[in-house]
């Protein structure tokens, strides 16, 4: 399945966020996530279905002024 | 001074920014006694977790971290990524950013605004960027916001204190809402300026990183700080447009 994934397109076994994070590299990875412009809590990830289309946003910690 | 309930010593906050290395960045951090310091959210690539490493370095420096929204255009944009950050950083603080003109970086105060009320609706507790704008500045104080943080000048220009008497203004009008000088500076003698209006911090970050020695730089702003709030203190004389001799006429010969 593809899906946008941080911009950029990816094609995916995965159909729930948290399946697809493991797939794309993401394991144990400290990252806050977003589908379609709203920001998924790392409870929801599982229960959360991708779709065709859907675009993923993966944010980690980096450096800020 | 207290930021929602925290008390920290030092007065200088610090960006994580552009340093030229991770190395640098600790240093630099350290020397200045820095207890806070700024910090975003970026896309993370799985395959070199870069952002993973910066985290680890981060937390190893035992400081507390105020999460930015920086780059963000509008409300909803500034939410989730305060959303995210809040999930990521594990706080409840968050440098509100919504920038309205790309040139100046100067914020939009109006979807400032809005964002802080549902932000603080949220729990959150919102240090916002601001101009030195009295009016804006109320609403964000009925908004709920605990901490206002006019700039100094646009981010990243170094220009020091564009506006000293619209700074002065928000000192006298709100004497006991904690202010922080936020962009802007490019020297310790802007932040010493900054802290002899009464400022209670300033927040900084490309002055010292892009210094040609960035850890040296650190301490030379940790002493403006010290000194800037000590002078502050001490009360500062008055102005005035003509001289005034400072030796004794009484008792000078005549000759």
């Amino acid at each position: 399945m593809k899906i946008i994934c941080n911009g950029e397109q990816c094609d995916v076994a995965a159909d729930t966020l948290a399946r697809v994070l493991l797939e794309l590299g993401y394991a144990g990875a400290v990252v806050a996530t977003a589908v379609n412009g709203a920001f998924v809590p790392i409870s929801l990830r599982q229960n959360t279905p991708l779709k065709f289309g859907d675009a993923v946003e993966v944010l980690a910690p980096m450096q800020g002024g | 001074m207290k930021f929602y309930g925290h008390e920290p010593c030092s007065r200088l906050l610090l960006g994580t920014a552009q340093y030229p290395s991770p190395a640098i960045l600790s240093d630099a951090i350290k020397l200045s006694g820095t207890e806070i310091v700024t910090v975003s959210l970026r896309r993370e690539s799985g395959a070199t977790r870069a952002g993973q490493g910066f985290w680890s370095i981060v937390r190893d420096l035992d400081v507390k971290v105020l999460p930015n929204t920086a780059g963000c255009h509008s409300v909803k944009e500034a939410i989730s990524t305060a959303e995210m950050a809040r999930e990521v950083f594990q706080t409840a603080w968050i440098k509100l950013e919504v920038i309205g003109d790309d040139d100046t970086l100067q914020p939009d105060m109006f979807a400032t605004v809005e964002a802080a009320r549902i932000l603080i609706s949220e729990g959150f507790e919102v240090f916002p960027y601001m101009t030195e704008d009295l009016v804006v500045a109320e609403k964000l104080l009925q908004a709920g916001c605990q901490v206002l943080m006019p700039w100094g000048a646009p981010i990243g220009s170094g220009r020091g204190l564009n506006n000293v008497y619209g700074l002065r203004s928000l000192r006298a009008h709100f004497p006991d809402v904690p202010l922080i000088v936020d962009a802007g500076i490019g020297l310790p003698s802007h932040a010493a300026a900054a802290m002899e209006l009464g400022y209670d911090a300033v927040l900084l970050n490309t002055a010292v990183a892009k210094a040609v020695d960035p850890v040296q730089m650190a301490g030379a702003f940790a002493k403006a700080v010290a000194a800037g709030r000590e002078a502050f203190l001490a009360g500062p004389m008055e102005q005035r447009d003509m001289a005034a001799p400072s030796t004794p006429l009484i008792g000078k010969a005549f000759l």
